[in-house]
């Protein structure tokens, strides 16, 4: 594609850093979710308790979508948020902290992995599938009405666009010229069942012409084809030409949560050699972009940046019981 | 998003009423257009709140003061203009969003009770949703089970969020305007019958003074509609009328009836209950809602921890937990009428 080309290779070394960077941090995660939850798995013990959906794999989607935006766009997340909180600037530290359930999380504990707020980078996500759309939509016109040229980008599995929400929200994006893309990750499960028993297209994407809007699919979870997509959708959108819809087939490398013994899934065999990150690699070595030292380095680079996140979480303060009742309303402010 | 307080200028705290008088709609109306010449960021949004002007005339006037930028008709995707509301709250637009009718809280849930309540609890309270979801709700004109219900206890269940139900012009007024200015998000239930609408209905009371200037109701606080000494009727919205109308009656028997209007729901005025049935010991709770798992078990409740043993009477008039009927003597058979509080409050003061 010639929209490639535009890509520099310090452009491409960044996709493959922050793609790194994230696999690091959910690596991370991993790790310590799983440290003290044995023997026998309680979901409900350790330092990280609760679900935890990790992104392994959905790293391109990130990516691709992160280096078109800047601190003043919006992007509303899903339940498996990470990698898209990362690849938008938000606080890794204070996100890990919130995971870790700590005082100085990005919602001081009362939010968990599933609603991550970052008001500093308009950054939030919903643990209900499709939901996590509608409020994009306001961010998108509170932009608008501002007369800036933020935009938002609201992203969904593909189940969600299964949901009334998707449907409603891309009616009335389209219909009011609202500044939002439309991302669904399509990672081929909705938690055990295939898209092939939900789904009535080949592709999300083509439900973009129900609203009259630009709709792309991008194959094989191709970094580049997802930067290329994006780029041209938010180009669009920042010219006042309103919503587009992109769906991009990744991959869930990992279970739906951890815990997910995954027996329904008749792909796993092949899930090894669909990882992004290698795939991505090979690619720009091949090309003469980046060596060996190179990748080393950026494997370290993203390790230091992650533990210390994690040391941070760890060190801090967890909240007191005795104030789980603040935050239900705005205690001290007018009401 | 919105992480910092909104400064305003302090507004009256019920002030004078006055001389003028104005129907429950319009007093609405004037409060929602007060906010709006007061801060650029307030708009309205829903299902016929332009040329109509709210199916319950909640906005009636306002597209032809304000144009459509602000006062804009959405399509029917209560999940998608809710969704939107709360995110440009966040944004620190204070959107005033009407859904219909109460009843219709079923396909637009999640975001209201997942996302409008939670996201400041969520956030550690880093992210604010100013943001006021206004709601037509109650019966008595037999538009069936699915267009009749208050359902204020269905959303004061839940929390996150404040919930206001005026009983007349000027609280509706102040209420407005304290739901708009709050960095809270508010839902705010009118019922139809205390609109003053000409072609319903409607007690006399749905027209009343209302001052000129803009003024706040405290979210939070009820009033004292009726003093009296022998038995407390705790009530709200529609209800508050038709517990004056017995009293009124009942004082030429000697009956010395107490009303209090809750006027909030969320947070709860549980002082002002427990304060008037400590002086009466005797609690009718009237509530057009639902009678069990709600609002008026919740009054109960209240004046069960308060007063443990002290109460000569406890008693309430609500909905039997029964879809509400379209058939008007059905329906009426299931409402808090007059006669059924009048039997409760005589049940009261002679049991």
């Amino acid at each position: 594609m010639t929209v490639q080309s535009a890509l520099s290779k310090s452009d491409k070394l960044d996709l493959l850093r922050m793609m790194v960077l994230i696999r690091t941090f959910e690596e991370a995660i991993l790790r310590e979710y799983h440290a003290d939850k044995s023997p026998g798995f309680d979901i409900g013990a350790g330092l990280v308790p609760g679900e935890m959906h990790l992104a392994a794999g959905q790293e391109p989607v990130a990516a691709g979508i992160g280096a078109h935006l800047s601190q003043g766009d919006a992007m509303t997340a899903t339940h498996r948020p990470h990698h898209l909180a990362i690849a938008h600037g938000v606080d890794m530290r204070k996100m890990a902290a919130e995971i870790f359930g700590r005082e100085t999380g990005l919602g001081r504990g009362r939010g968990g992995h599933m609603h991550l707020f970052d008001p500093e980078v308009h950054f939030s996500c919903s643990g209900i599938v499709a939901e996590g759309l509608p409020p994009a939509l306001g961010q998108a016109f509170a932009f608008q009405r501002a007369g800036t040229d933020r935009v938002a980008v609201a992203v969904a599995g593909e189940g969600a666009a299964n949901s009334g929400a998707f449907h409603e929200s891309l009616n009335l994006a389209a219909l009011w010229k609202l500044p939002v893309i439309f991302v669904i990750e399509d990672n081929d499960w909705g938690i055990s069942v295939p898209r092939s028993a939900s789904t009535s297209v080949p592709s999300n994407a083509i439900r973009a012409a129900s609203y009259g809007i630009p709709g792309i699919r991008v194959e094989d979870n191709a970094v580049e084809d997802v930067w290329a997509a994006v780029g041209e959708a938010v180009r669009r959108t920042r010219a006042g030409q309103g919503p587009s819809l992109i769906e991009v087939h990744t991959l869930r490398l990992w279970g739906h949560f951890e815990g997910d013994a995954q027996g329904y899934r008749g792909d796993l065999d092949g899930v090894p050699g669909r990882d992004p990150i290698p795939t991505y690699q090979k690619h720009l070595s091949d090309a003469g972009i980046l060596d060996d030292a190179a990748f080393t380095d950026m494997g370290e680079t993203a390790s230091a940046t992650v533990e210390d996140a994690i040391a941070f979480a760890k060190s801090s303060p967890l909240p007191d019981p005795a104030d789980a009742l603040k935050y239900i309303f705005t205690e001290g402010a007018r009401s | 998003m919105s992480t910092a307080p909104t400064t305003q200028t302090e507004l009256p705290l019920e002030p004078e009423a006055g001389r003028r008088k104005l129907s429950t709609a319009k007093a609405m109306v004037e409060a929602i257009a007060q906010q709006m010449h007061t801060d650029e960021n307030v708009f309205v949004m829903g299902e016929d709140v332009g040329a109509y002007g709210g199916i319950f005339s909640s906005t009636t006037g306002l597209l032809d003061e304000f144009g459509p930028e602000r006062v804009i008709d959405t399509p029917i995707s209560e999940t998608a203009f809710i969704g939107l509301g709360i995110g440009a709250a966040v944004e620190g637009m204070r959107p005033v969003v009407e859904l219909m009718f109460a009843d219709f809280f079923g396909v637009c849930m999640d975001q209201i009770y997942n996302h409008m309540a939670k996201i400041h609890y969520e956030s550690g309270g880093n992210v604010r949703v100013p943001m006021v979801l206004m709601s037509a709700a109650g019966g008595g004109y037999s538009d069936g089970a699915q267009h009749s219900q208050c359902l204020w206890g269905t959303f004061a269940h839940l929390p996150g969020m404040k919930v206001v139900v005026p009983s007349n012009p000027y609280d509706a007024k102040g209420l407005m305007t304290a739901a708009i200015r709050s960095d809270d998000p508010v839902i705010y239930l009118f019922h139809k019958g205390i609109m003053g609408l000409g072609w319903m209905k409607k007690n006399p009371r749905s027209i009343g003074a209302v001052p000129t200037d803009a003024y706040e109701v405290p979210i939070g606080k009820a009033r004292v509609a009726r003093e009296g000494s022998d038995v407390s009727i705790v009530t709200l919205s529609l209800s508050v009328h038709h517990s004056l109308d017995v009293a009124e009656k009942l004082a030429g028997e000697g009956i010395d009836v107490e009303v209090i209007d809750l006027r909030t729901v969320v947070p709860l005025d549980r002082a002002a209950i427990v304060a008037s049935v400590s002086k009466t010991r005797r609690l009718v709770v009237v509530d057009e809602d639902y009678q069990s798992f709600g609002l008026s078990g919740e009054v109960i409740a209240t004046v069960a921890e308060a007063l443990p043993g002290g109460l000569k009477h406890v008693s309430r008039v609500a909905v039997p937990d029964v879809p509400i009927p379209y058939s008007r003597d059905l329906e009426y058979s299931v409402l808090p009428t007059p006669a059924r509080i009048e039997a409760a409050v005589r049940q009261a003061v002679e049991g």
